[in-house]
């Protein structure tokens, strides 16, 4: 077992370091982001599942020569009190290791699911009272704040997308639905669930390269995928349209005539920008993929990466369970 | 009838207008005399009316004088404050936003504004 540990450790590294520097920078995603989507899970999966792995095993080495005995041998060891004298200080050291990472990851995922869950509570509750249906979709409430605004609430069936009448008063109707269609995308295709996930992977990793670019790249991924959709129905200048005219503001940022809502000054969150970049892909950068369109990958390259993405699943999977595949 | 979210719209409503802290039996004569709807409210029992007091009250969205009696409730903040509220977590950058609500668009740089006008202009 113990070159199968090593073989682990190699590819946690991989996947931690070069690995999600290589796919930031590469090109093709904005071609085909559901592809790159799926490569971006396989490579969070299998870091964590090698990390993870890599010193489980090693540090059950001296205990079995299969993943199950080893396992069994240390539950007779802490359970039953077994002789523990096969296990050095270091094996002991990294199974705890390997234990605490684990309870880390799945603890984070959890705390993060709770946070998340506890703010769209308050969200959705301060929306009621505050909000009104709106005339013109189903599952869509306005909002009276003079910047223009548009984000959706995930919630199952709650699930609902925001529009301030900033943007309703700024936007054509086809731009409005271009504005939906983006935003009922998110809430179809579940982007929510993705977001959930790659936002714990960074708050248990966040020394990680990994996790900090993969949650980057999940961010811009969705917003591509939503324009995507969206054009199925829209013409393409109508959406780039409603991108410009969202960024650019309303026309007068200065807007003095609202002398009500504490903090509505539209242009007050401008400001806030550099380091605020919370991974929200740059409205540019989408206007730019949407006017230079990039035809997406074959089809072979795009089996290619799916089948990549397995493989990347299944080596540390077959690593850790079948013995002796490092034996030689 | 109206339905729960919509009595608790409205008796936020009414509480962030009167402004000061009230009982359920003036509430409830208030909605009675409401002009949106009397017949929406004219039968609402106090109980009902205390039913959606304390869900308010459990959200953290009104606040219950317990001395007196018959007890009395006042809005926690006003009706601005709340939309700031609302706003700050929607354009402010507080951690996980991504994850909790999904933006149109980001947040937009001051340059990042200029180019997209300039655009915009062609367009």
């Amino acid at each position: 077992m113990i070159w199968a540990s090593y073989a682990l450790a190699a590819l946690a590294i991989v996947l931690a370091w070069p690995a999600p520097i290589l796919l930031s920078r590469a090109r093709w995603p904005a071609r085909s982001p559901f592809t790159a989507m799926i490569l971006w899970q396989a490579i969070a999966l299998a870091g964590g599942l090698s990390m993870i792995g890599a010193m489980l095993i090693w540090g059950l080495d001296p205990l079995s020569d299969t993943l199950p005995g080893g396992l069994r041998a240390l539950s007779a060891i802490v359970f039953g009190n077994g002789p523990a004298g096969a296990l050095g200080v270091w094996h002991v050291f990294a199974l705890s290791a390997a234990l605490l990472l684990g309870t880390h990851l799945v603890f984070t995922l959890l705390l993060t699911y709770a946070r998340i869950r506890r703010q769209r509570r308050r969200h959705r509750d301060l929306l009621t009272l505050l909000s009104s249906p709106s005339p013109e979709a189903g599952g869509t409430v306005v909002i009276n704040h003079p910047a223009p605004v548009a984000y959706c609430l995930p919630g199952g069936a709650r699930s609902v997308t925001v529009l301030s009448d900033g943007l309703v008063d700024l936007l054509e109707p086809a731009e409005l639905d271009a504005v939906l269609l983006h935003e009922q995308t998110h809430l179809t295709q579940r982007h929510h669930l993705l977001l959930w996930a790659f936002a714990a992977w960074r708050a248990a990793l966040p020394w990680l390269p990994t996790s900090r670019l993969a949650q980057h790249a999940v961010n811009e991924l969705i917003e591509m995928l939503a324009d995507d959709e969206a054009l199925k129905s829209v013409e393409k200048p109508t959406l780039i349209h409603a991108i410009a005219i969202v960024a650019s503001g309303p026309p007068g940022a200065t807007d003095p005539g609202q002398d009500g809502p504490a903090g509505a000054d539209p242009g007050q969150y401008r400001a806030a920008d550099g380091a605020a970049g919370d991974g929200a892909m740059a409205p540019s950068a989408r206007v730019h993929r949407l006017l230079t369109p990039q035809p997406p990958l074959p089809h072979s390259g795009r089996t290619a990466v799916v089948a990549g993405s397995a493989a990347l699943l299944a080596l540390p999977t077959a690593l850790l369970m079948i013995p002796g595949l490092f034996i030689w | 009838m109206a339905t729960l979210g919509e009595l608790e719209r409205t008796v936020m409503d009414m509480l962030w207008e009167t402004g000061e802290a009230v009982t359920a039996n003036m509430l409830r004569d208030k909605l009675a005399q409401s002009p949106e709807g009397p017949q929406a409210h004219k039968e609402l029992a106090v109980t009902t009316v205390l039913t959606v007091l304390s869900r308010l009250e459990k959200k953290g969205l009104v606040d219950r004088e317990r001395d007196t009696r018959p007890h009395r409730y006042q809005a926690v903040t006003s009706r601005e404050d709340h939309t700031a509220e609302l706003m700050h977590q929607v354009l402010g950058s507080a951690p996980d936003r991504e994850a909790v609500l999904a933006r149109f668009l980001g947040t937009v740089s001051d340059g990042e504004a200029a180019t997209l006008r300039k655009l915009l202009g062609r367009n």
